[in-house]
């Protein structure tokens, strides 16, 4: 892997909280050459190695984000390869997958190399994700196998989903050959129509086109048929409705080889929010009803839900002042990500059904809330990605002498405001500024190169 | 009332007053000079995103005959720039000096936008997709207050006053508007169209039934309410056809006489002929279609009046209204204030 700067040739992280999938335990950790050497007890650090106060803090495997849109190349104004991954780093990401929606799409493998190349010196690790179809336009499919060579796991239309459950199926048993996993945004273009909004109580009060939550639901309906039929892996994007969870719980059920990510804004707010016709709410899929959300909020409790996702999409400022009809949709999410899931997942869960979380004692609680969040943030989206130690990437593995240092640093109990023109993407399309939100990223490692240090990017 | 965004802007003591304000315009209209010196050094803009000539000079007769300078923007002309962002184009349109800004919009939820980007100009929806409509419903509401009563002050003849809404609710703003207000003044509304023309959702709507049997709930009418059907709509995939609607819903002679004697039958207009209402019952006296096209300037002044005058309401002589002393909720003088009432003499046309 191809650094610019080189890794701190001797860092101590010290005085923190180490959580992995493996448990909790006290220690200070040692990374040489970008490289875990030990975890010990106490370490007194030998002069001219770099220091990273951890006191307070949990020290974890980096996040992973399966759902970026870095906008570039095509949109450079709403935010390049640098300033996303600066964005990802202060969320504490190490690597994120990048969309394949840019402009050209990322349907071939010059196209795919060019992004690799350019995110080579980016403050985290990027895996593009590849498109399914060329052009994303459904018909034919991208060359896949060219782009499995460069290391493409995921291949997804995202954006849109491939409509025609024809190309869905040729490109799972082609994708099913290669090993690789497909993707999917799942709405029906059909059904969805010129809606711009969820279909339901406040669409019918505001006048506004919906998207009905079926729209979401037959789609996700016909590609576990699909995958069924094809015994491809799929992983199904930012489910966002309780109709999806309860499709996805029932395929697991049966062992369907599914994964499924949801968004912190999916499992944060309702439609309500879109009666201020501010377009900064217009997402797609879009924002749902409160049972939708309870539904999200207990699919990542109980296991159907694998992985949270940002979705994150920046859109220039001026595209957002459009009206709300016209407004393209999407939020920025990398930053707030974490403290998001932290804060209200917090909250979510504690009454929840399935949680799992009555009868412990506020610090059992704690944990187990971190434990989950971490899982669905780092090491379960690392494995989708084929970013994790077993598929030879160095994301969400144990916390370990030998292991790549890509890590994060959050001190749980850090409460902040979100301040749109304090976020380093250059879009500041977040629905969730002025909301108060505990948890916050101290430092980030990535590959050993502390990107982000006392909560700012070092680059 | 700092804007008319929606009828939700306006608390029950609110509409008395501009239905109240809207009946003296409507005495000044008949004047032989009908110009009237309120506003006189205001400006007011017409932002017309969409194309609707009849409610756009409406609005600019109201506003001239208040004496306001109107500057006049539309889609179409080169007034407003496609490829300028809405802000952009508002701010700028702003920055002209303007006291109120009236926007039509094909967009749900533009003029809610414009009053977040704008400091100090008043913004009056004045039709926005599918959202609201709120002077035509306040038309409507004054249409049906002079008919119920004559002369009347107050909303006394809104209350159990059974109106029934027919037609296209799902894209109406107009039905959206005029929901929010009979229901805040007492009247009891039903709902009647095929269910594909009905919003997905009607939780929380203040209505008392929905159905889809026009025939059934006539006889019990007060207040009928036509939608227009937009030919689009018909021809696509809501309805088999607008035949079939007709058959269904159409205002048709045998459905009319369904109706009680002093019933009255509204329709915001332009009427298609034969679809949503049968051509021999359009020349009815029951039917009220002219008589809300000649308050709609009425009501507008009193819109204008209400957001951009200095309290003072305006007197139309003997009526002297204003004199009956309803609450001002947010429109008229503060408290302790005198409302001062104003003579509305003719002004000079030179
Ligand atoms: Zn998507």
């Amino acid at each position: 892997m191809p650094e610019v700067r080189g890794p701190a040739p001797r860092m101590v992280i010290r005085g923190g909280m180490v959580v992995d999938a493996t448990g909790w335990r006290r220690a200070d950790v040692v990374v040489v050459d970008g490289v875990v050497v030990s975890l010990d007890d106490a370490v007194a650090p030998p002069p001219g190695s770099t220091v990273l106060d951890a006191g307070g803090c949990l020290v974890a495997p980096g996040l992973v984000d399966l759902h970026t849109h870095l906008r570039d190349p095509g949109d450079e104004q709403a935010e390049t390869i640098e300033s996303g991954t600066r964005a990802a780093a202060l969320g504490g990401y190490t690597a994120v997958v990048a969309m394949p929606n840019t402009d050209p799409p990322l349907d071939s493998a010059p196209a795919v190399r060019a992004v690799l190349d350019r995110a080579a010196t980016a403050l985290v690790q990027v895996a593009v994700a590849g498109a399914i179809t060329v052009g994303r336009a459904g018909a034919r499919l991208a060359p896949m196998a060219e782009m499995a060579a460069l290391g493409v796991r995921l291949f997804t239309d995202d954006g849109t989903g491939v409509q025609s459950p024809a190309v869905m199926r040729r490109a799972m048993e082609y994708g099913r050959g290669l090993g690789v996993t497909l993707a999917q945004h799942c709405e029906d273009a059909d059904l969805v129509g010129d809606g711009v909004m969820h279909e339901g109580v406040w669409s019918s009060r505001l006048g506004l086109a919906g998207r009905p939550a079926a729209a979401e639901e037959v789609m996700v309906a016909r590609d576990l048929a699909l995958a069924g039929l094809t015994g491809v892996r799929l992983h199904l994007l930012h489910l966002s409705t309780a109709g999806s969870v309860a499709l996805v719980a029932a395929a697991k059920s049966r062992g369907a080889a599914v994964t499924a990510e949801s968004t912190p804004h999916h499992f944060t707010l309702t439609d309500a929010e879109v009666a201020t016709f501010d377009p900064v709410f217009k997402v797609n899929p879009p924002l749902r009803g409160r049972s939708d959300v309870d539904a999200v909020v207990r699919g990542l409790a109980d296991g159907t839900i694998d992985a949270i996702a940002t979705d994150h999409a920046p859109h220039r400022a001026d595209r957002k002042e459009l009206p709300f009809d016209e407004a393209p949709a999407g939020m920025v999410g990398l930053e707030t990500a974490f403290a998001l899931a932290l804060t209200e997942l917090d909250a979510g869960w504690a009454t929840g059904e399935g949680s799992g979380r009555a009868g412990r004692t506020p610090e059992e609680r704690e944990r187990d809330l971190i434990s989950r969040i971490l899982a669905l943030m780092s090491w379960q989206p690392a494995v989708i990605a084929g970013l994790d130690p077993d598929h030879g990437g160095g994301h969400g593995g144990p916390i370990a002498p030998g292991a790549q240092a890509n890590l994060c640093v959050v001190d749980p109990g850090a409460r902040w405001t979100v301040d749109r023109a304090a976020l380093a993407s250059r879009s500041g399309n977040t629905p969730f500024a002025g909301r108060a939100l505990r948890g916050r990223v101290r430092h980030t490692i990535v590959r050993g190169e502390p990107v982000v240090r006392d909560g700012e990017a070092t680059r | 009332m700092r804007h008319l965004l929606g009828m939700g802007d306006l608390d029950a003591d609110e509409l008395v007053e501009v239905l109240d304000v809207a009946d003296a315009f409507v005495e000044v209209g008949q004047r032989a000079n009908p110009k009237v010196p309120a506003l006189r050094g205001r400006t007011v803009a017409t932002v017309f995103f969409e194309s609707s000539t009849r409610t756009r000079v409406s609005f600019e007769t109201a506003a001239k005959r208040l004496s306001a300078d109107v500057l006049s923007f539309s889609a179409g002309t080169s007034s407003l720039n496609k490829g300028e962002s809405l802000r952009d184009t508002i701010e700028t349109i702003e920055s002209m000096g303007i006291d109120a800004l009236v926007i039509r919009h094909a967009a749900a939820g533009v003029p809610v936008q414009v009053a977040r980007w704008l400091s100090s100009t008043c913004v009056v929806n004045a039709g926005d997709g599918a959202h609201e409509h709120p002077t035509q419903a306040l038309i409507d509401l004054l249409t049906i207050r002079q008919v119920r009563d004559p002369g009347g002050k107050g909303v006394g003849c809104f209350a159990g006053l059974a109106v029934t809404i027919v037609g296209d609710i799902r894209h109406s703003r107009v039905a959206r508007s005029q929901v929010c207000g009979l229901a805040r003044l007492g009247a009891r509304v039903t709902l009647v169209a095929p269910a594909t023309l009905l919003p997905p959702s009607l939780e929380g709507w203040p209505v008392e039934a929905i159905g889809h049997d026009l025939d059934a709930v006539l006889p019990t009418t007060d207040v009928v309410s036509l939608l227009r059907v937009q030919e689009e709509r018909g021809s696509g995939t809501y309805v088999p056809s607008l035949r079939e609607y007709a058959h269904g819903y159409g205002l048709t002679a045998a459905r009319a006489a369904l109706l009680p004697p002093d019933a009255v039958v509204l329709h915001p207009g332009p009427v298609i002929r034969g679809v949503e209402v049968a051509p021999e019952v359009l020349d009815l006296p029951a039917v009220l279609v002219r008589r809300q096209v000649s308050n709609g300037v009425a009501v507008r002044m009193a819109v204008l009046f209400l957001l951009l005058g200095s309290g003072d309401r305006p007197s139309s002589g003997s009526r002297g209204a204003g004199g009956d002393g309803a609450s001002a909720g947010g429109l008229g003088p503060g408290p302790g204030e005198a409302a001062r009432t104003v003579e509305v003499s003719a002004v000079d046309d030179a």
